[in-house]
């Protein structure tokens, strides 16, 4: 574990949190890659995916380049109706930590609101993350999004 | 399949419809309740092939998975001959679901309301209490096991494809899809293949938009914008449409690397072309060539809602289940060979980024259903143009700047629904 106790720890990586769901409800995607490494891997799977070892994802981003694609085919390629997300993030959940290697779970809630004005629960899931504490500040290594449904509704464009 | 009694035709629903022209489709087909009752008869209830699942998803004895033939829900199971059977998921006795699972693996079928049990085969086998207790109550005398046995489905399998049916008529299920629809499932899906992902998708309209989205060569440069950007599918580079004689099926492909007209659309002020997006992480795209014919794109769907994809190395398979006159639900399978090197199986995880409910080129598909049903609210009495390329249903095309194979839907839609 780096040098500090476990709940100042915490407390930075629920900081990251609180970033990250920020920055994606209040559209700022382009900032989004900059959490993670650059050899990040952000992948969108299911539980039954998960538990079932499918490497396929919903997105799969191994490179923090291929999550910039993520966001310039939003902004210029993909057609879809304008919405936005809210993100409900519990705190987090250490489960390991080695070193400077992080590795914790939360369990978020992400609610979609769309051009009639309805705000609905669109996902909810945890996040599996591995971390890094280095000198530029805490990063994502990995981030798997581990959705409790199979279902996706309609279509899914922002990152989770 | 002997208590099994087939179920009589409705007279086709009226509508305003001139059953010699499939250019122009009226709306009400898409929310109409009596067309969807009408649909569960002559469509999913009849002389068509409806697909199960894979047959690699119950590989054992005893496994099963439910699924659902049009609104009715079903078991597959896998016997302890290997033998795969499909039956109705409903007791005989009050109508539960036997299987609430949404996969397992059993001994035997158990209901848990009252503890009827079935076979493997779906054969009623024993019924709790069925002499009574103390020699008071039990089953009434003139119950006879052998007429309440789940209803079976006809079985039979294609390149590891499941299918079933409730016709007795129906031809064979090789003959049913012909053997222009065989070549194509032989080519993508005739190795050992195994599942890599599988999503569901939920999308707001009827099931019918979704597969005509499918079978509609058209749109496919226009909505999806990655496609022509990145050059791996104009409407001008080489390929072309098959449909199967019935119109039931269709095949649509084409060839990367053989464009000769691309003048044509950077000529043209199209939305779907943008000046300098490239990719920073170009190996998103990525990929071999994996078949002798050079197919890098292959669009195919088996009547009524059934589809084969192969996007460069990325192979999935559709279905796209009603929930209702203006609700479906698509599940996407995401397949590989078993054979795969490390590198192609990250090339191929890597381009499935392009397809399911976050595809690259296929998040557009789930948006445009919603679109369209919101679109022709209230338009009931109105019809759709469906007119490009024509107003036939030849058997072919080698352009793809054509309706031909969503024409070809309507004229196996009908010619089951009129039957």
């Amino acid at each position: 574990m780096p040098d500090i106790s476990n709940s100042e720890l915490l407390a930075r990586i629920d900081d990251l949190n609180r970033r990250y769901g920020h920055m994606i409800d209040d559209g700022d995607f382009e900032n989004w890659p900059g959490l993670f490494v650059e050899n990040g891997l952000y992948k969108i799977t299911t539980r039954w995916n998960y538990q079932n070892n499918m490497p396929a994802g919903l997105m799969l981003c191994d490179s923090r380049a291929m999550m910039e694609d993520r966001i310039s085919a939003l902004r210029t390629a993909n057609v879809y109706e304008p919405h936005s997300y809210r993100h409900l993030i519990d705190p987090p959940m250490l489960t390991e930590g080695t070193g400077y290697t992080i590795f914790v779970q939360t369990s978020f809630a992400v609610f979609r609101t769309m051009q009639s004005g309805a705000s609905e629960l669109f996902c909810s899931g945890k996040y599996l993350d591995k971390l890094i504490d280095l000198n530029d500040g805490l990063k994502f290594h990995e981030r798997i999004v581990v959705c409790d449904s199979e279902r996706i509704d309609t279509m899914i464009v922002i990152p989770l | 399949m002997k208590c099994f009694t087939a179920r009589k035709p409705n007279p086709m629903v009226p509508l305003d419809w001139n059953p010699n022209d499939f250019s122009e489709i009226p709306y009400a087909v898409y929310s109409d309740e009596a067309v969807f009752a009408q649909e569960q008869k002559q469509i999913f209830q009849g002389a068509t092939w409806s697909f199960l699942g894979l047959g690699c998803e119950i590989p054992k004895p005893g496994d099963f998975k439910t699924t659902m033939v049009g609104d009715i829900p079903i078991i597959v199971v896998r016997d302890e001959t290997g033998a795969l059977n499909a039956m109705v998921n409903r007791c005989a006795h009050r109508g539960n679901l036997v299987c609430i699972e949404e996969s397992g693996t059993v001994e035997r079928l158990t209901c848990v309301y009252h503890n009827w049990t079935y076979d493997l085969q779906g054969n009623l086998a024993s019924i709790a209490f069925e002499r009574g207790i103390q020699g008071k109550g039990g089953m009434a005398d003139d119950f006879d096991h052998a007429c309440h046995g789940l209803p079976r489905l006809r079985v039979e399998t294609y390149c590891g494809l499941v299918f079933g049916t409730f016709s007795v008529t129906v031809e064979p299920l090789s003959d049913y899809l012909g053997p222009e629809m065989r070549a194509n499932m032989d080519r993508i899906l005739g190795r050992d293949m195994e599942i890599i992902g599988r999503f569901r998708h939920g999308l707001d309209g009827n099931w019918k938009l979704y597969m005509e989205n499918v079978r509609d060569t058209y749109h496919a440069t226009l909505l999806h914008s990655f496609f022509p950007t990145f050059g791996m599918n104009r409407l001008s580079m080489k390929g072309g449409i098959v449909l199967s004689e019935d119109g039931l099926h269709h095949m649509t492909y084409s060839m990367r690397a053989t464009d000769q007209a691309e003048s044509q659309y950077n000529a043209m002020d199209l939305r779907a072309v943008k000046d300098g997006y490239t990719l920073k992480a170009p190996e998103l795209i990525e990929g071999w060539p994996e078949y002798d014919c050079g197919t890098t794109l292959a669009i195919q769907s088996i009547f009524p809602n059934f589809s084969v994809q192969q996007v460069s190395n990325v192979i999935t398979v559709r279905l796209n289940v009603p929930k209702g006159p203006q609700k479906s639900e698509l599940t996407w399978w995401i397949l590989a060979p078993v054979d795969d090197t490390p590198e192609q199986r990250t090339m191929r995880l890597r381009q499935s980024n392009l397809i399911g409910p976050g595809g690259f080129i296929a998040m557009e598909d789930g948006a445009v259903v919603g679109w369209v049903k919101r679109g022709i609210a209230g338009a009931a009495d109105r019809k759709s143009i469906i007119a490009m390329g024509g107003r036939d249903t030849e058997q072919s095309s080698n352009s793809r700047c054509n309706e031909l194979s969503v024409r070809g839907f309507w004229k196996g839609w009908h010619g089951l629904m009129a039957d």
